[in-house]
């Protein structure tokens, strides 16, 4: 099943196995172990105290909770494996079911190349709505995450502003890492009860999922919590997201760090099955290895593709979907390296069926927006989409015929079966295959053409408009905030 | 009725399909039709419509090609009418086409004729592995405007030289113009053997067929 003018992976015919089961169960026992033995900390009242009522040993001073092996593993087993994510448009909800990989924007930039100047500048609302009005256009990005951070808008309400900036401009599903504190999630769940049709109705229309990074090592938000257990209650989709980095916020060795991400995944997993059985959640990674000159968070390199693959057979393991990270990329310009880190890290995230794959669009470690990086990543997806539908081998697909009528030399461009399936070939967007005399006059690239599609988008497309009504009602909750 | 069939002509070569358009011209014949406004007025409209949405990226070679194959096809059909009725089919340039001697790679070259037939050159292909004497000799046959020639290697990419020496020695240039093309080729290449003119794909090479036979707007 595939959404409307949406590009998504699914019916792979690649497999990679990263991890074998012994090596999953050696993570999940040494996960449980952390749990029990060490704890995590969970910095929210109403955490602590559920977690005491759940019988786990809570030290409400050092705000560290411990729990019995078997309480984590019977609250997970409540996780649905597969459900939703709602889009404004019906017929672009996206499944998650394991069949599919749906691709979407990276977030929390700070920083946007400016589409007409070129300029890089500090990021702002306006950009919000361009981002998701682009977005909404390509058949690659499936679903938004809140691509960079509105500066201008009320620190208070900035997350709520972002979520209708991109609902304004988009029909497609909206997960928002952004929101994370009590009085924003609760106006973000009504905002996203206005588009479902009322509060009941969005446990089966989730047009928002929430996205909360976890504070490695082994612990969490507080702020995180809360929101997390406001959305779990009206059955948006909610996952925790670890970022553990080897060497500065996990340990240097790619298990150990993977164990201590898991750890505060799976913990906070569980608190949410536990306080609302049954509740829509999902896994969410992003880890890495830090650069061991500078600490920095590298996003991109081999330890980074191998997370991107190994994540899943963990939320596999735990049967719940997955939001991983990829397309991270430490270059300062679309070159290069982010041509090697999207490729890579999209490829190893995909070959292995994670559900949705985050992160098109960014530069210099998620912090610089660009629509050609963007346009580009989209045609990376693209690739790997092509890649994973395999060979086919039928006896159409044989072409004995047409071979035959060939014979030894000759051609196959005038065949009938080469028209037939022609199109079945990838034809790129932005790859040079020009004679070098036409690139010779130009000397023009990828970079020229992706970045004039997106102009062309912006310029053209017209998402389908929020209701007028809708809209209003939406602005008078984010006013109350912002009070 | 004949608009009807005109239609069916272009179709027949924006579908590629050269039995369709084989039996749609040997059908006009027996309708009378003048097999001239056969061609101008039906199936080059159909290679028109192929060229154009080529260029805009909406059609691709192997569309292309097919229907130059149709186009051919039918013009093989109408032709023996036309010089019968005392009349020709207005024609670009002749053009003889080979690959150099020692050299057996022919698909670009072959697509090369495909396009200059289908733009309404007359092309004689040589085929492969063909020795300068040859190539003159039926360019002087023919009485050709152009010769090109086609080289996948460089130990091969020196027969192009000794062609268009042979040419000059016999004082057969400008009279014909020489194209080459192959893999190899470099514009630097086509300045030092003193070539004519040299393109890196068959859609390039038909743009400067018609600039070496002086008809570049058409």
């Amino acid at each position: 099943m595939s959404s409307k003018n949406i590009k998504t992976i699914s019916n792979p015919k690649l497999k990679l196995e990263v991890l074998t089961q012994d090596d999953i169960q050696k993570i999940h026992n040494a996960t449980l172990h952390l749990i029990e033995k060490v704890g995590v900390r969970f910095p929210s009242k109403r955490a602590l105290e559920l977690w005491k009522d759940f019988g786990a040993d809570v030290d409400f001073t050092k705000k560290i909770v411990r729990v019995k092996p078997q309480v984590i593993e019977d609250a997970l087993k409540m996780a649905p494996p597969a459900y939703k994510l709602a889009a404004r448009d019906p017929q672009q909800d996206l499944q998650l079911d394991g069949n599919h990989v749906h691709l979407g924007t990276d977030g929390c930039g700070v920083e946007v190349i400016d589409i007409l100047s070129g300029e890089k500048r500090t990021s702002c609302l306006q950009d919000v709505r361009d981002i998701a009005r682009v977005a909404d256009a390509t058949e690659e990005v499936a679903f938004h995450w809140v691509a960079v951070s509105a500066q201008d808008a009320a620190v208070e309400a900035r997350g709520l502003h972002e979520v209708k900036a991109v609902w304004d401009n988009s029909t497609k599903h909206v997960q928002t890492e952004s929101i994370y504190n009590v009085e924003e999630a609760k106006a973000a769940i009504e905002m996203a009860a206005l588009i479902a049709g009322g509060r009941d109705k969005l446990r089966e229309r989730p047009v928002l999922s929430l996205m909360q990074c976890t504070a490695p090592p082994l612990g969490h938000d507080g702020g995180s919590l809360d929101a997390a257990l406001l959305a779990a209650e009206v059955g948006i989709p909610t996952g925790f997201m670890t970022m553990a980095a080897c060497a500065t916020t996990g340990p240097t060795t790619m298990a150990g760090n993977m164990t201590v991400g898991n750890a505060e995944v799976i913990a906070a997993t569980a608190m949410l099955q536990l306080a609302y059985p049954g509740a829509p959640v999902f896994y969410a990674a992003a880890m890495t290895a830090s650069d061991l000159k500078t600490g920095a968070y590298t996003g991109g390199g081999p330890e980074d593709f191998l997370f991107g693959a190994a994540t899943n057979a963990l939320a596999d393991f735990y049967n719940i979907p997955l939001s991983m990270g990829a397309f991270a990329t430490g270059a300062k310009e679309p070159n290069w390296q982010a041509g090697i880190e999207g490729s890579l890290s999209s490829f190893m995230a995909s070959v292995v069926m994670s559900d949705m794959l985050l992160g098109c669009g960014f530069l210099h470690g998620s912090r610089i927006w660009s629509y050609a990086e963007m346009m580009m990543d989209c045609e990376i997806f693209s690739i790997v989409h092509k890649m994973m539908q395999g060979i086919e081998v039928n006896d159409e697909t044989l072409a004995m015929e047409s071979i035959a009528n060939v014979g030894p030399g000759g051609h196959f461009l005038g065949q009938k079966h080469t028209r037939k399936h022609m199109r079945e070939l990838f034809m790129p967007q932005f790859m040079d295959r020009r004679p070098y005399s036409e690139w010779e006059t130009k000397k023009d690239d990828a970079r020229d053409w992706a970045l004039a599609k997106a102009r062309r988008i912006l310029k053209e497309h017209q998402p389908d408009p929020l209701d007028e009504k809708v809209s209003k009602e939406m602005d008078r909750i984010i006013k109350s905030v912002e009070k | 009725m004949s608009e009807e069939l005109y239609k069916e002509m272009a179709q027949s070569i924006i579908d590629g399909d050269s039995d369709i358009s084989t039996e749609l011209a040997k059908k006009s014949i027996e309708l009378n039709m003048h097999p001239l406004d056969s061609i101008t007025k039906g199936f080059v409209i159909g290679v028109n419509y192929i060229g154009d949405q080529f260029g805009k990226g909406e059609a691709f070679l192997p569309e292309l090609v097919m229907a130059g194959e149709a186009m051919k096809a039918a013009v093989a059909v109408l032709e023996p009418e036309l010089i019968k009725l005392g009349g020709a089919r207005e024609m670009m340039g002749r053009v003889v086409l080979a690959t150099v001697e020692g050299d057996i790679h022919e698909i670009g070259k072959t697509l090369v004729g495909t396009m200059l037939s289908a733009s309404g050159f007359e092309v004689v292909d040589l085929g492969v592995d063909q020795p300068a004497d040859k190539i003159i000799g039926k360019a002087l046959e023919i009485n050709a405007d152009l010769i090109g020639m086609s080289a996948l290697l460089t130990t091969t990419m020196v027969r192009q030289r000794e062609v268009i020496e042979e040419l000059d020695k016999e004082g057969l240039r400008p009279r014909i113009k020489v194209m080459v093309g192959g893999a190899p080729i470099t514009r630097d290449w086509v300045t030092k053997i003193k070539a004519d003119g040299y393109s890196e794909d068959a859609i390039g090479a038909v743009k400067i067929a018609k600039e070496l036979v002086g008809k570049a707007d058409q």
